[in-house]
């Protein structure tokens, strides 16, 4: 069975964040990594290839800069190939602009028995990109999937909902988005790490999608950034040392609200 | 006014509208003449509650059977506006399930979605919305530049909920076009996981846990905690990533919103995507020992300790009352 992976390379979340002092969009120019959220899509679509006898995991990305570091990772992880989309009027991208060229490039590709993708990135946190991209290549999906399942054509998912879960069952060809904690995503072993230096990344721009400039990135948003501000910081409160105790000040604080 | 329709995205179970629904309908009241709900499923159990919350108009696609809410909403909704009966604006909540009707229906429409909104406000003829980043210490105002109708996701708890004393909404049909491959997706069954107790985004106290308490079974004493305290027990994305907790514990960008009046943080250090979930509650207190967690940079109250020692202690004092 063949998968695609959607993955993205983004800032270390560690570091702390800054806005470009002028289009006021997230500074993306330094070193990126693997999203986090997306190893376990990674790891999801090595098993689920393993378990249906073999086939091939390949990713797709958009990153400025012609970033590869992310995908290394990825494709060190196991991943047999990669296609990045990377070109300067992609600054600025909304969900849909990257659900429209992450299409593309699966299109590009050949459209697999499933696509996998994270619920939502970290930096930008939407949420929508995984159902934008199923809409845009005219397949069902099932998204926010805590358990995922390959039997006789179907796919098998345990979907978060507010109050628990559903069991949905899903015909191939799918696009599944899994929530963190799905799998365990394995750590790149030292042969995968050399083996991914030599494993093919397709490098493509906007115009080998057949996209027109305008209907991406920032042309394409749809929308425009007119303030940034300083949100009301909290009142820093007391803070102190536990000796034994703390649980005492705790108490007191809990009657002074009176909710004990 | 310069907007004069807005539809809101009901969502509801059981016959219960959600919390979320009703924030919405009683914001879009304040910016819009004329407020509808539309509603994935049969609305003749919610259409009181949506009217008296300041919904005009309900539009319900009718029960969806076993078909998931995303492809069937978002086509319906799709239909109705290219029959001619636009909003100016169509609000969401960021829920699963919206997520998914707006996902496509911005694919369908080929408009922008604005996300994880935290205010919204008219100004001339545009609609802006306002988006916390940075865990909620930049804010930013951002407009749409394309045409009507426009899609906004909203976070819960961005606004209170307040009954505008309206009459049961009218029940318009909403028909559902035929969906092809896209709708092909089966629910066959469906679980619920809540804990006992108060629900985590209603209740007046949260007491979480997170990687601090180092290991699954040490979770009992937030479980212990929150019994005692009427609360509901909460956790931070690492321990439910773990698998210590379900995922419907989860506080946090990616979990659930809470602003209770107490909440109560033990062996959570304060990552970015927890504190966006926690920082609107009124008061704080946060047990770490670290004392340069950022957790503590919120709290009203900091206990600078080991969760081991002071929570049994906490508890036994709290139980001997």
């Amino acid at each position: 069975m063949n998968i695609v992976v959607c993955v993205k390379q983004i800032p270390d979340p560690a570091a702390p964040g800054a806005l470009d002092p002028t289009t006021h969009t997230l500074k993306r120019d330094g070193k990126l990594i693997l999203d986090e959220s997306d190893s376990y899509g990674v790891e999801m679509g090595l098993q689920l290839a393993t378990a249906t006898g073999g086939g091939e995991v390949s990713l797709v990305s958009m990153a400025p800069n012609n970033e590869v570091s992310g995908l290394r990772t990825a494709l060190a992880m196991g991943a047999a190939k990669a296609t990045l989309v990377s070109d300067p009027a992609l600054a600025g991208s909304d969900a849909l602009s990257t659900a429209k060229v992450l299409a593309a490039a699966i299109r590009r590709q050949g459209v697999p028995d499933l696509v996998l993708a994270a619920t939502e990135s970290t930096d930008g946190y939407t949420g929508t990109v995984p159902e934008m991209l199923a809409e845009l290549l005219g397949l069902p999906s099932v998204t926010f999937a805590k358990k995922v399942e390959i039997a006789d054509g179907t796919v098998k998912v345990q979907r978060q909902t507010e109050l628990g879960y559903d069991e949905v069952e899903c015909p191939l060809p799918a696009v599944v988005s899994v929530t963190a904690g799905v799998v365990e995503p394995r750590y790149p072993s030292f042969k995968g790490i050399m083996a991914a230096k030599n494993k093919p990344v397709d490098q493509v721009t906007v115009a080998d999608l057949g996209l027109d400039a305008g209907e991406v990135g920032q042309a394409g948003a749809g929308q425009q950034i007119v303030q940034v501000a300083a949100a009301e910081a909290r009142q820093a409160g007391t803070i102190i040392e536990d000796d034994g105790e703390g649980h005492l000040r705790i108490v007191e604080f809990l009657e002074g609200l009176k909710v004990i | 006014m310069a907007i004069n329709t807005i539809w809101v995205y009901a969502e509801a179970a059981d016959g219960k509208v959600a919390p979320l629904t009703l924030e919405l309908l009683t914001k879009a009241r304040s910016l819009a003449g004329n407020v509808e709900a539309v509603l994935a499923g049969d609305a003749s159990d919610v259409a009181a509650t949506l009217g008296a919350h300041g919904a005009s108009k309900v539009r319900a696609t009718g029960d969806l059977g076993e078909a998931l809410p995303g492809p069937a909403a978002a086509s319906a909704i799709a239909e109705a506006v290219k029959g001619g009966d636009a909003p100016d604006l169509i609000l969401f909540g960021q829920t699963y399930e919206a997520r998914d009707v707006v996902a496509r229906l911005s694919v369908k429409l080929d408009r922008t979605v604005l996300s994880n909104a935290v205010d919204l406000a008219v100004e001339g003829d545009g609609v802006q919305v306002v988006n916390a980043i940075f865990g909620g210490n930049t804010l930013v105002t951002t407009t749409f530049t394309g045409p009507a109708p426009h899609l906004v996701l909203v976070r819960p708890k961005s606004f209170a909920a307040e009954e505008s004393g309206g009459g049961a909404a009218e029940v318009v049909a909403l028909p559902v076009p035929d969906l092809g491959a896209t709708g092909s997706a089966k629910v066959l069954a469906r679980h619920v996981e809540e804990s006992t107790g108060p629900k985590l985004d209603e209740a007046d106290i949260v007491v979480s846990g997170g990687r601090g308490l180092g290991e699954a079974e040490k979770y009992q004493m937030i479980e212990d905690l929150a019994k005692l305290l009427k609360a509901a027990p909460g956790a931070s994305r690492a321990i439910v990533d773990a698998g210590w907790v379900p995922y419907s514990y989860q506080v946090g960008q990616t979990g659930k919103v809470v602003k209770p009046n107490v909440y109560i943080a033990a062996g959570i250090s304060g990552a970015t995507q927890h504190m966006v979930g926690m920082k609107g509650s009124k008061n704080i207190i946060a047990i770490n020992k670290d004392k340069e967690a950022p957790i503590f940079s919120v709290s009203d109250l900091g206990i600078v300790g080991d969760v081991h020692k002071v929570l049994p202690k906490l508890i036994e004092t709290l139980k001997s009352r």
